[in-house]
């Protein structure tokens, strides 16, 4: 039995350690180990997921399973056994023999991972061509059959457009094939749905599925969202600071962890928000805003409408392009609508943020998606939150010093974060403080524009608990906008679905969750994928049941 | 071509124009304020008062100002430069010889330094920041932080007086045989070389590395390319529109730029003209000089931006 294992083994993964040389500011540069002995095998034709959070190490093992490392990671210790051979010792040359051939990558961000100057079919059969695998003709054909099989549109032509020409969805499938068209063993597919719309992700993770059943290629399935990875991996390991926790069969690990991590991570998005009912008076009113950018006539937001009432949360959710952050950009002033009103107490806020009086800008605060970028890299924590407390309030000296701390102290971090520069502090702590420097304002409106968005999960869930904790200290309203689902039904009171520019569906939480749906609120809640093996063929069926009865 | 491309072509077109436009007022304007007239240059001295006004009268330099800048202009247009002042020859006929001079010196001096300058920056990319890359960027740079006129100087000692393979004076008539020609410019030609290939080199080399930081040189190393076929295939092609940038200004450079290396040869192009009629104040003839330069300039700068606009796959090939 384990001998026949070994025989089925693609690539066996021995006590791997991997280190980095990073330049911190203003020390010496010093040498951190991004991956501790991590040792896995993976057997013909199946699938390991590996999961974990950001620096978990999981894309540094996947890489160097083909012998990469990026910028100065450096693969140090232990063996990379593909087809029983060491991989690490065929120096460079072995390394380009390898790549493209044996084992493919599909990245994030096809988007970004496609050459902006080569037509699609140039770059898809281009390592075929390079290792001489097939001839040009050969190669064509077989993309062909691939674009065919990830069910994309014109197969035959969409090879001959640039890769600015077509979708994200469709891009990320072009990889798909691209990878698949060298016909290597294994693939290494790094986060490939993440950067995606929920609505688009469900069809193209299909789309890989069914690519990876039926050419028995293997592949390693890199990603942090553990519904995802159950729906197309045999196999999940978890990782955690460049450290194996768990390592199991799908079942087994979202089903029943044995890892305290893993159930942590299995169990994320258990917030719970009862909804609060709706004042009588909202302080701030949308009407009926059209709004438009430049002096395009395309209009971004259509006729939008939404009230927001003290100190509830009024979550806006849509996919990219739905015109969700042009909203808070048109409440705030950023772009003045073309008509419609926004009414803040009672009265009309000017259109223009150049003309809104201080008072005004103090009630409306916002936090961005990118913390890290949403600082000044050369101010201290106490200066970025000292600022508005100066611009504001005009306090001086150690009455600041003494609010900051106070702050602090409310975001959970404390005073001795004071000095600390941005760069110094990790994603969840930035995000913290720029809640702290809106906070400091005392207004009434936060705007939160995909806070938790480019946060790991768990970082996540603390941000929305401490949101939440500050609602109820503060009685601050919030205006949540984001992508995801799972974040709305955990802290909102009110939802507004937007579609190109419309609100779609609005109301409080229970009655927007409620069916019946309409068809585009039906389609973003059953893309969002569940922690349930087989989500994904349920999910795909109801759809084209629901495709077929239209 | 589509029409997009078309449209951006055209509104720079006529924006070169208008520039051209606007730059043949300063020079016409700084003509004016410069403290006598030509009547007074031409007769020098001792003119009498009704002498200066005859001669005013004649060469209708009592019109206002606005009028004579028309009629320069018009006369530009058509093709007629005026008439020198120290000579009494027609500037466009003189010129001519001389701008093709330059242009001839020019030429061959960018066959030789572009390609070499972007090759250069290639490798220096390939093998960055080792000594490959340090040796070159430290010999390019060095070339370039030499006054023209001392690597000029010292080509002259080595190539001219030790050694004597080329001339030091570089002699060209009309009718001179091509080989000849050839082994006359050769010194100027390095000169040149030497002075504009550090900017251009760096400029590839840094276009060159910016673009090797995108994900799809990543793609294309993981799809086990080699890494000259990387730089080539994948970053080269995206890094494009700013090295034709900086070809252009060079190219420009090599033109306008030359003056002081036609000097120390004594080469019978523009530079020298311009210098000779400076130092006589011959004011139409600095004025024709100024203008063909700053057309130079900007139609060289005009296809560095068109050359660009194309080369963006985004304007070629529109969704």
């Amino acid at each position: 039995m384990a001998d026949q294992r070994a025989k089925s083994v693609l690539l066996d993964i021995r006590n791997l350690r991997i280190e980095a040389t990073v330049f911190p500011p203003g020390e010496p540069p010093k040498n951190i180990v991004l991956v501790h002995d991590v040792s896995l095998t993976l057997e013909k034709g199946k699938v390991l997921g590996l999961i974990g959070e950001s620096g978990a190490g999981k894309s540094t093992i996947g890489l160097a399973s083909m012998g990469y490392g990026r910028g100065g990671v450096r693969i140090t210790g232990g063996e990379v056994i593909l087809n029983g051979r060491d991989i690490l010792k065929g120096g460079k040359e072995g390394f380009r023999k390898l790549r493209g051939r044996e084992v493919c990558y599909v990245a994030q961000s096809a988007a970004a991972a496609f050459n902006p100057a080569h037509r699609l079919m140039d770059q898809v059969v281009e390592a075929t061509l390079l290792h001489g695998t097939a001839t040009r003709a050969a190669a064509e054909k077989r993309a062909v059959a691939l674009f065919k099989k990830l069910s994309l549109p014109n197969p035959e032509s969409i090879g001959e457009r640039f890769p600015h020409q077509v979708s994200g969805g469709q891009l990320q499938r072009v990889m798909t094939a691209m990878a698949l068209c060298s016909e290597p063993d294994l693939i290494v597919f790094d986060e490939p749905t993440t950067a995606l719309d929920v609505t688009t992700q469900i069809d193209v993770l299909a789309a890989i599925k069914d690519a990876i059943r039926d050419t028995h290629v293997a592949a390693l399935y890199i990603t942090h969202d553990l519904a995802v990875v159950a729906q197309v991996s045999d196999e999940i390991m978890v990782l955690r600071h460049g450290r194996l926790v768990e390592w199991g069969g799908t079942r087994q690990i979202i089903k029943e962890p044995r890892q305290e991590y893993t159930n942590a991570l299995v169990s994320v998005h258990e917030i719970e928000h009862q909804e609060q009912k709706p004042g009588t008076t909202p302080f701030l009113s949308v009407k009926n805003i059209t709004a438009a950018y430049g002096r395009s006539h395309i209009k971004v937001l259509k006729n939008v409408s939404v009230d927001i009432y003290p100190g509830q949360t009024l979550a806006v959710v849509g996919e990219s392009g739905s015109g969700k952050s042009t909203l808070a950009r048109a409440i705030t002033g950023l772009l003045p609508p073309e008509e419609g009103t926004v009414t803040f107490d009672g009265r009309p806020l000017a259109n223009r943020l150049a003309d809104r009086p201080k008072e005004d800008l103090r009630q409306l605060q916002m936090i961005y998606q990118m913390a890290d970028v949403a600082m000044n890299p050369r101010q201290t924590v106490g200066t970025i939150i000292g600022r508005p407390l100066e611009f504001y309030f005009g306090l001086r000296g150690r009455q600041r010093d003494a609010r900051v701390a106070e702050l602090l102290d409310k975001i959970e971090m404390g005073k001795g974060f004071i000095d600390r520069y941005p760069a110094e502090l990790s994603g969840g702590q930035k995000q913290r403080v720029c809640i702290a420097r809106s906070l400091a304002a005392k207004p009434k409106l936060i705007i939160c524009d995909e806070v938790t968005s480019a946060l790991d999960p768990l970082v996540a869930n603390g941000i929305l608990k401490l949101l939440l904790e500050l609602q109820k200290e503060e009685n601050v309203a919030y205006l949540f906008i984001t992508h995801d689902l799972a974040t709305v039904k955990s802290i909102a009171d009110s939802i507004a679905v937007m579609y190109r520019g419309e609100v779609v569906r609005y109301g409080a939480k229970s009655q927007v969750l409620a069916p019946p749906f309409d068809a585009y609120t039906d389609l973003l809640l059953s893309s969002v994928p569940e922690m349930e093996i087989g989500w994904l063929e349920k999910a795909i069926k109801g759809r084209r049941m629901a495709s077929a009865g239209n | 071509m589509s029409s997009p491309i078309m449209k951006l072509v055209a509104q720079r077109i006529a924006l070169g124009i208008l520039l051209l436009l606007a730059v043949s007022v300063l020079i016409f304007a700084g003509t004016q304020i410069l403290p006598g007239d030509v009547a007074q240059a031409i007769l020098g001295q001792s003119a009498t008062p009704e002498s200066l006004a005859n001669l005013r009268e004649q060469l209708g330099l009592n019109d206002p100002a606005f009028i004579r800048y028309f009629r320069w202009l018009g006369g530009v247009v058509t093709g007629d430069l005026g008439t020198a002042m120290s000579s009494g020859q027609d500037i466009a006929a003189s010129m001519k010889g001389r701008l093709w001079n330059t242009l001839f010196l020019a030429f061959w001096a960018a066959v030789v330094a572009v390609p070499l300058a972007i090759v250069l920056g290639l490798i220096a990319v390939r093998y960055r920041n080792g000594w490959v890359d340090k040796l070159i960027s430290g010999l390019a740079l060095a070339s370039t932080s030499f006054p023209e006129f001392f690597i000029g100087y010292v080509l002259v000692y080595f190539f001219a007086v030790k050694y004597q393979i080329f001339p030091g004076i570089s002699t060209v008539y009309d009718g001179m045989p091509f080989g000849e020609r050839m082994q006359a410019i050769m010194l100027p030609a390095a000169a040149l070389t030497l002075v504009v290939l550090a900017h251009m080199m760096r400029m590839t080399r840094a276009a060159i590395l910016n673009v090797m930081q995108s994900a799809y040189v990543e793609t294309a190393e993981l799809k086990g390319l080699s890494a000259f076929a990387v730089i080539r295939r994948h970053a080269f092609p995206n890094a494009i529109a700013p090295i034709i940038n900086v070809v252009m200004l060079n190219l420009a450079y090599l033109i306008v730029g030359v003056v002081v290396v036609e000097v120390i040869f004594v080469y019978p192009g523009m530079g020298q003209y311009l210098v000779d009629h400076v130092t006589k104040r011959d004011v139409p003839v600095v004025q024709a000089v100024g203008l063909i330069f700053a057309a130079v300039y900007i139609s060289l700068n005009i296809i560095a931006d068109i050359a660009a606009i194309v080369a963006n796959p985004r304007l070629r090939h529109p969704k």
